[in-house]
């Protein structure tokens, strides 16, 4: 490593900064995003993240296919997206590169691992000659540097091998980004202390070359500015960084607190969703039970079994789960019994792209089911938002006696942003109620309803209370079996009135931005970020539109209609074909528009921008957003040339 | 488990519900209610403590004929729903009621799961090798050849054996009866709801209207004797009317021998339910009336194996024991965190 002294260097405030770490999936890019993201948020930035990876857990090394990123946006003002655009951009291989190139922004900051673009990496990644040198890469600041060589040398004899001394490139990588971006390496060595600290080799190692990177930012005289990023100004309190997940998993076992109750996760694993599962089952001592069931029809049903039993009953899965779940949501309909299943929406259809994040399985919640079967839809706007809307689903199930859908997608889940903590005393306690056992030897009534037409919740083990639900119609009030015309009819609009009620029961809509005007931007679920800010833009330019974010899909909120009915134009972004648009248009018959994208990516600010721009100067049409730039001469060009030459 | 018979507090028409039963007249599900209603209060389990789960098809109408708790759930998962309900709840007394199509075909899965994880449920497979709610297709324990609307020309699929996948999933309790062998019937209910863990029961039941007499070889008071063989524990295989036949092995196979012609009774297999090992449970689930043995009933095996229900519970209390009852300030405080005033 150099020793020439430190050398003449400028430091930079700036408002915020977009940084993202890629490499192939065994690089450890997830691990250095989120611990530059908790060092982020611990100096007080506003942060928000797009951990991005590949279905593949190892695909072949090197290979476009095998790119992992972590996106992380950090800020001195409150921001809500990770960034449209990438500041720095620090890649540890071509195929990083080449995934990733098109999101640098012009004049922005290429950190290249240059002892990776060796022939076969350059082949591997379609490069018929090396980016770095051929000046193809002249609109940004370029630093070519020598990890995998700088990581040896700071690792030398300490006892590792040549492969596990590469294993620490990573906290290299991250030590020259926290001296770019002037953050303390201190969490970060306490982290190596705990993650590390039985293999005190590797936990030196590992600081060795966190130490080394930073220490190579500060004297290589190539990197000559460092930029500092002050402060943000949040709201008073304590704080700390949360993933969406992890948020949905803590709001769910505080609900269960909040009500008294024990909290029962039936869930088969699949992506992006199992986290919830993995967190849950971490916290036995909070009396959470989690029954990795044999597939997602019985982790449907056995989260029915427990709802029944009494316990706060919840599953959460993905798109293709859910689908698997669907007769078991009739069912949970049709016993009106209260519980939650949590979808964390994916790429589909079928398989899909389970890595990545969309909104297309709005519809599938509102009416994937056969028969007429209401089931309230809640969507989560954020990952902190995740904590809180857990405890609203639990609310309006019990109070309700329904299973409740919770939509988030893979974008909030694997997402992270600062949350404030709160004082779980100061938490609104949820109130359930079970009726009493019952001696006088009268029927008990199940389906007896309430001023909300909530049947009770009477708890198998309760004295005379001794009942039967199903599949199977129900005659209102006894609950008995009933193939009776006219109580089908009844019960069927018993449910929806149920389901409907819950409009009388949430908060009013919020608006951001004037009454009426010239267009209203409706949004739901994930898309908040981007959404709230292009608005806050395009208002800021001073021109006129107002922003109106949906958390309640089932029922919608009541005043909606009146809402839609004092704006000239309505445009509904989506990550989906237009499924929002579709039940406004059909509710409403409002001639709404449709900002759609299904690439796998959440929206940029700047496709919100735009579209909101170019409604405001006539446009009236539907559109979707363009594919974000893949750097098509080297990955579509060389897959189709490898197919030509029958590769 | 106590159950020490006390005075029952409750007759079998307390657990009568008040809905009108309306299986087919003559159908076998009569007796099996009957029998259950019967069995009951001899458990010494409060009725509001009991629970019947069922999925579809005619044996799952069962829970609706009983006055206690239960749930007509949909087709096949009653197991799942039952795990579900008895994890949360281990102080109830939970029952799964299913047939062959319910519990073999559309819900194979969640009853191979449930008893491998061996919950503390009775599971009872009513098998009339016949889909009769759907009028009348084969189902998964239908013979090879049998002509059913579905199989105008013959079954070609090759029947399960309820017995021998339940012994497959690590059954820790696998039983036998026939509807009309009330006495029987009774018998092996009882036991099936003392075993801790997972008890299987298969009950030979008839459809009178769409598969009348398929189990008519082990049913006629002619040919019972010789076509079944009653399990004792600890007692040697001998059937027939006047018991002169017995099961003897030969090397791995097990085969009929008159008793007597230089055979003594030391010579036969010795039922053995508590064997650890599910060998000989599995040999006797194999042994078929239309390979020349007689079917046997009663109880294959009956061990004790951990409880899912009592584990999932214990972890929970392992935990708070060992890191104390959550504390849902410090989690949150868990990680670093940072203020801002």
């Amino acid at each position: 490593m150099s020793t020439t002294t430190a050398a003449q260097k400028t430091t930079r405030t700036l408002d915020d900064a977009t940084v993202r770490f890629c490499g192939d999936s065994g690089d450890g890019m997830q691990l250095a995003g989120s611990q530059f993201t908790n060092t982020s948020a611990l100096v007080g930035n506003d942060i928000a993240t797009f951990p991005d990876f590949p279905a593949e857990i190892r695909a072949p090394r090197g290979t476009l296919a095998g790119v992992s990123g972590f996106q992380i946006h950090f800020s001195s003002k409150d921001i809500y997206t990770p960034g449209d655009t990438v500041d720095a951009l620090v890649a540890m291989n071509p195929a990083a590169l080449a995934t990733n190139i098109g999101d640098l922004r012009s004049g922005g900051i290429l950190i290249a691992n240059s002892d990776a673009f060796d022939a076969k990496g350059l082949e591997q990644a379609g490069y018929k000659t090396n980016p770095l040198e051929d000046g193809t890469l002249k609109s940004h600041r370029v630093h070519s540097v020598d990890m995998t060589k700088l990581t040896r040398s700071a690792v030398e004899g300490m006892g590792l091998s040549v492969k596990e001394s590469d294993k620490c490139r990573n906290f290299f990588a991250m030590g020259l980004v926290f001296w770019l971006y002037d953050r303390p390496l201190e969490p970060t060595l306490r982290f190596i202390d705990e993650k590390f600290g039985r293999k005190a080799e590797v936990a030196q190692a590992n600081t060795a070359a966190l130490k080394a990177g930073y220490h190579y930012g500060e004297t290589v005289e190539a990197i000559s500015t460092q930029f500092h990023v002050p402060k943000a100004k949040l709201a008073p309190g304590t704080y700390t960084s949360i993933v969406g997940n992890t948020a949905l998993a803590w709001g769910m076992m505080t609900a269960a607190r909040l009500s008294g109750k024990r909290l029962f996760l039936g869930a088969y694993p699949i992506t992006p969703a199992s986290d919830i599962l993995h967190e849950l089952a971490k916290h036995k001592n909070f009396d959470v039970l989690t029954f990795q069931a044999e597939d997602e029809i019985a982790a449907m049903t056995a989260t029915i079994g427990a709802a029944f039993a009494g316990a706060m009953a919840i599953t959460a899965s993905s798109g293709p789960g859910i689908a698997l779940k669907a007769e078991g949501m009739g069912l949970a309909v049709m016993t009106e019994l209260p519980m939650i299943v949590i979808n964390v929406q994916r790429g589909g259809p079928s398989t899909g792209l389970p890595t990545k994040t969309e909104q297309a399985d709005l519809l599938q919640a509102m009416f994937g089911r056969n028969g007429e079967c209401p089931i309230p839809v809640i969507a989560a706007s954020s990952p902190a938002d995740c904590f809180e809307i857990s405890q609203e689903a639990w609310r309006l199930a019990v109070r309700y006696m329904t299973p409740v859908l919770l939509l988030t997608d893979g974008y909030i889940a694997n997402g992270s942003e600062p949350w404030r903590i709160p004082n779980f005393a100061d938490l609104p306690k949820i109130e359930v109620k079970h009726p009493g056992p019952q001696a006088n030897g009268d029927a008990f009534l199940p389906y007896k309803r309430d001023e909300r037409l909530a049947r009770p919740w009477a708890l198998p083990g309760t004295v005379g209370l001794e009942h039967r639900i199903g599949g199977l119609e129900k005659q209102d009030i006894t609950g008995n079996v009933s193939y009776d015309p006219a109580n089908h009819q009844h019960m069927v609009n018993t449910r929806a009135q149920k389901v409907a009620n819950i409009a009388n029961d949430i908060p009013p809509q919020k608006l951001d931005g004037p009454a009426t005007g010239d267009l209203l931007v409706l949004s739901w679920g994930g898309t908040y970020g981007a959404c709230a800010t292009a608005v806050h833009n395009v208002q800021a330019k001073g021109k006129s539109v107002t922003h109106c974010h949906l958390r309640y899909l089932n029922p919608l909120p009541k005043e909606l209609g009146n809402i839609l009915s004092r704006f000239k134009k309505v445009l509904i972004p989506e990550l989906n074909m237009g499924q929002l648009k579709t039940v406004i248009r059909a509710k409403y018959l409002v001639d709404a528009i449709g900002l759609n994208k299904v690439q796998g990516k959440p929206f940029s600010v700047a496709e919100v921008v735009e579209k909101i721009e170019s409604l405001l100067k006539g446009d009236t049409k539907d559109s979707q957003a363009k594919p974000e730039p893949i750097d098509s001469e080297t990955t579509i060009k060389a897959v189709l040339e490898k197919v030509a030459h029958g590769g | 488990m106590s159950v020490d018979i006390q005075l029952p507090v409750l007759k079998p028409t307390d657990f009568a519900s008040d809905q009108d039963v309306r299986w087919c007249p003559g159908c076998g599900d009569y007796a099996i209610l009957a029998q259950m209603k019967k069995v009951m209060p001899t458990l010494g389990i409060p009725r509001e403590k009991i629970v019947f789960i069922s999925g579809i098809g005619c044996s799952s109408r069962f829970p609706y004929y009983m006055n206690t708790y239960g749930m007509h759930s949909i087709h096949g998962r009653a197991p799942a729903v039952a795990t579900g309900l008895k994890a949360v709840r281990p102080d109830l007394n939970v029952w799964v009621i299913t047939g062959d199509g319910d519990g073999l075909s559309i819900g194979g899965n969640h009853l191979m799961h449930a008893i491998r994880r061996n919950l503390d449920i009775n599971i009872v497979l009513f098998n009339n090798r016949i889909y009769g709610l759907t009028k009348g297709q084969y189902s998964p324990t239908s013979p090879l050849g049998k002509k059913t609307k579905s199989t105008p020309m013959g079954a070609i699929d090759n029947p399960l054996n309820p017995l021998s996948i339940a012994i497959g999933c690590e059954a820790t309790f696998v039983a036998r009866t026939i509807d009309t062998e009330i006495k029987h019937l009774g018998e092996v209910l009882k036991r099936a709801a003392e075993h801790p863990g997972t008890a299987f029961v298969e009950v030979y039941q008839n459809c009178n209207v769409f598969n009348d007499g398929a189990w008519a070889y082990a049913k006629e008071r002619e040919t019972k004797a010789d076509t079944t063989l009653e399990l004792v524990h600890g007692k040697p295989l001998i059937f027939g009317k006047n018991r002169e036949k017995g099961i003897r092995l030969n090397g791995m196979d097990p085969e009929v021998v008159e008793l007597g012609k230089g055979v003594s009774e030391d010579d036969l297999l010795f039922h053995d339910e508590k064997a650890p090992e599910p060998s000989l449970a599995y040999l006797l689930s194999r042994m078929r009336f239309e390979d020349g043995f007689p079917e046997p009933i009663g109880v294959f095996r009956c061990v004790e194996k951990p409880q899912y229900d009592d584990m999932i519970n214990e972890q929970i209390e392992t935990a708070i024991n060992e890191r104390g009852k959550g504390d849902l300030d410090k989690l949150f405080r868990s990680g670093d965190t940072w203020d801002v005033a």
